[in-house]
């Protein structure tokens, strides 16, 4: 065997070794990425749970409305309690805020004397209309996707509002 | 360029010896008569890493309790991404291991290289060994479904019959009164608390003793040059290991690896069985019987273990050649037909598997919660063939009819069983013709397309033959007259959701035939059924949810 032959074939198995265990790396390394990255999960219909009766509302007056709702957790599903501030507007549009501060998360209450919706924290105000009046809260309230049938509210996921389309 | 790179791996050997140890490593002086069958040690390393890496991504998704257990595997197997191959490369992964564990030593064992010096080397691989199976063992349990809950029951029974120190290893295993959360917790700290540093110690110390005594040579060795591991050698060991893994691989992608019903502790009629691997055991014990049984299940386990570990020091004769170890080789041979024979026998034994039993969970089972008119329809529903011309739900193929998916929207039942008589009355130009079914099976097929939701999966599809003829035949005897099913029915006759933990399926096919031997005083009426419908009903039957609802 010549010098040259033997240092053809040295070459060869490094080469080979190097490329068997980058396939054996990649197939270990993308389903994993994978598994950990890509979101899964079945596509789950968006739940609308009723909340009470909102025809007999007074216009312009929040009322606080408490109901069930089950979240999906992993792989449990759990029936939770939850909270929505209530208000029907003078053009009889019913809108169903989420009980937190946009700020860090306090429960605002509503405060009948300015008219507004108070959040104890840090003093951040908001209006009939969800939209901060004063206050360090960076956006309006969040709203729950809700609709109304036979007079009864249905409130679907939370969603946030960005300043530009509060009403 | 270069000149850098080598400044680099000089500085950086200087500072931590690294790139020097990678070169001494590799750099090893193996004999002239290395080859390929050497390769099973690095590969069995290998998978077993392999084991603990696909084990934590396992972990990122699991809740180490009972029942909590089920549903997250559950939820790995049907809603993460990737977590069915990322199970399949754990579940096959531990056979893979116990086979090449099993292969690395008998090519040991045939070469004799668990010769002077190299003893403590070999009992350091049998305890290994062992290590192996008893991840096999307590990693059984972790799924939580009947075959992990009945599998574990025998095993924690066999420890409990050892003489003297039986109560005791039920007590170490939490066992003392029945399988619960207790035995659970120890079987989850053993696999993955325990077991996993004691592998690594293990390892570390067994690969120490091989370069410490050098790899095992050949008597022809003496006269040839050394050679070394670095290229040829690990060349072979990786070509080795890409072959399992490969094989791994392909498992773990193809074969679908089953989730039964949760565990049921008061599933009288299941019939436990061990992993492939501790299936000789398992047909061994069957040949010892009463008090001979500790033979099976005690003595010759650990006769067994006992001889491997003397190995080397019963066989102290002088190194040969592979050919000339014909004893070695016999040994081996008898072993494999021994063990071959035994699990052949009990593969042959195994009862197959009730179509209650084997319904795979970790599939979508919404069918199960479906009411007794609503399955029968669904068998309606496959028996006319309405499949030919309707998809359940959008995006399969064209067909000439509409997709049901949503019909339930757009319709009432009344408007179904007009359009069923006459398709034409309620759709005019419709090429529907009539349904040829008596107007309760109409009404049947009404509330199974009324029962479809885009949501709901394609419900006609997924639902068993066997249960849709089974609800079809009780339907068919208006069994719902007496008995509720999912909610649905009277209240004369026992509740049937919750059936299977109450009775074993003989005995409620000997009911059928004979109810008044049974019950005595029953208003049940006697239905003698032919085989094949006496076994879709009792199969659908005992699939039911234990409580309807839920």
């Amino acid at each position: 065997m010549t010098s040259d032959n033997s240092i053809n074939r040295r070459g060869f198995y490094a080469q080979a070794i190097f490329a068997l265990n980058a396939i054996l790396g990649a197939a270990l390394a993308v389903p994993t990425l994978v598994y950990l990255l890509v979101p899964g999960g079945r596509r789950r219909k968006e739940t609308f749970v009723d909340a009470g009766d909102v025809s007999q509302l007074t216009p312009g007056v929040p009322v606080e409305m408490s109901f069930q709702q089950s979240r999906v957790d992993g792989w449990r599903v759990l029936t939770e309690k939850r909270t929505a501030w209530v208000v029907k507007t003078p053009t009889n549009e019913v809108i169903a805020y989420g009980p937190q501060c946009t700020h860090l998360g306090c429960a605002y209450h509503w405060e009948e004397k300015p008219k507004q919706f108070i959040c104890p924290c840090h003093a951040s105000l908001f209006s009939l209309q969800g939209k901060v009046v004063a206050g360090p809260a960076p956006r309006p309230l969040d709203r729950y996707v809700a609709k109304i049938e036979n007079g009864r509210l249905f409130l679907g996921p939370l969603r946030q509002v960005s300043s530009g389309d509060a009403a | 360029m270069k000149t850098a790179l080598r400044q680099f791996r000089d500085a950086l050997d200087d500072r931590t010896g690294i790139p020097s140890a990678i070169r001494h490593f590799l750099g090893e002086e193996i004999p002239a008569s290395s080859g390929w069958h050497q390769v099973f040690g690095s590969v069995a390393l290998f998978m077993i890493l392999v084991q603990f890496f696909t084990g934590i991504m396992l972990a990122f998704n699991y809740a180490p309790t009972p029942g909590q257990s089920y549903d997250s595997l559950r939820y790995i197997l049907t809603e993460v991404t990737g977590g069915r191959l990322m199970r399949g490369l754990h579940h096959w992964g531990a056979s893979m291991v116990i086979v090449i564990v099993v292969l690395h030593m008998v090519q040991v064992f045939i070469w004799g290289a668990y010769k002077k010096p190299r003893e403590a080397t070999w009992i350091a691989g049998v305890i290994l060994l062992l290590l192996t199976l008893a991840y096999g063992l307590t990693g059984y349990l972790l799924p939580w479904d009947n075959r992990a809950y009945w599998g574990t029951v025998v095993t924690t029974q066999i420890g409990a019959s050892v003489p003297g120190a039986g109560p005791w290893v039920s007590r170490l295993l939490g066992s003392a009164g029945e399988i619960g959360v207790v035995t659970f917790a120890r079987f989850y700290a053993l696999h993955v608390l325990l077991l996993p540093p004691l592998t690594m110690l293990l390892i570390v110390f067994h690969v120490y003793l091989v370069r410490r005594h050098g790899v095992a040579p050949a008597p022809e060795d003496a006269m040839l040059p050394k050679k070394k591991f670095f290229p040829q050698q690990v060349f072979r060991d990786t070509v080795a290991i890409f072959v399992a893994f490969a094989i791994l691989f392909t498992l773990a992608a193809v074969v679908r690896v089953p989730l039964e019903r949760m565990a049921d502790p008061t599933d009288t009629s299941y019939i436990p069985r061990p992993e492939w691997y501790f299936l000789f055991l398992f047909q061994m014990l069957k040949l010892f019987e009463g008090p001979l049984e500790l033979m099976g299940t005690v003595i010759f386990p650990t006769l067994a273990i006992l001889a491997m570990i003397a190995t080397p020091f019963i066989d102290r004769s002088k190194l040969v050649r592979v050919r000339q170890r014909t004893l070695a080789i016999g040994i081996v041979a008898l072993a494999g037909i021994g063990w071959g024979g035994l699990t052949l026998a009990a593969v042959r034994s195994t009862p197959p598997q009730t179509a209650a039993g084997s319904i795979d969970f970790s599939g979508p089972t919404q069918w199960m919660q479906l009411k007794p008119a609503e399955l029968a329809g669904v068998h309606y529903f496959k028996q006319e063939k309405c499949a030919n011309c309707h998809n359940v739900l959008r995006g399969g193929e064209a067909k000439a009819g509409p997709v049901l998916a949503d019909t339930a929207r757009r319709h009432d039942k009344e408007w179904m069983l007009k359009h069923f008589a006459d398709p034409q009355s309620t759709s005019p130009g419709s090429a529907m013709p009539p349904v040829q079914l008596t107007v309760a099976q109409q009404g049947d097929l009404a509330a199974a397309v009324s029962a479809l939701t885009p949501e709901s999966g394609d419900l006609m599809a997924i639902t068993p033959d066997f249960a849709s003829s089974g609800a079809a035949l009780y339907q068919k005897y208006n069994c719902g007259a007496c008995h509720l099913v999912n909610g649905v029915g009277g209240k004369i006759g026992p509740n049937l959701n919750g059936l299977a933990a109450r009775r074993t399926e003989a005995w409620t096919a000997e009911h059928f035939v004979n109810p008044q031997k049974l019950s005595p005083g029953t208003p049940m009426p006697v239905y003698p059924l032919a085989k094949k419908e006496m076994q879709d009903l009792i199969s659908w039957l005992f699939t039911l949810p234990e409580k309807s609802g839920t």
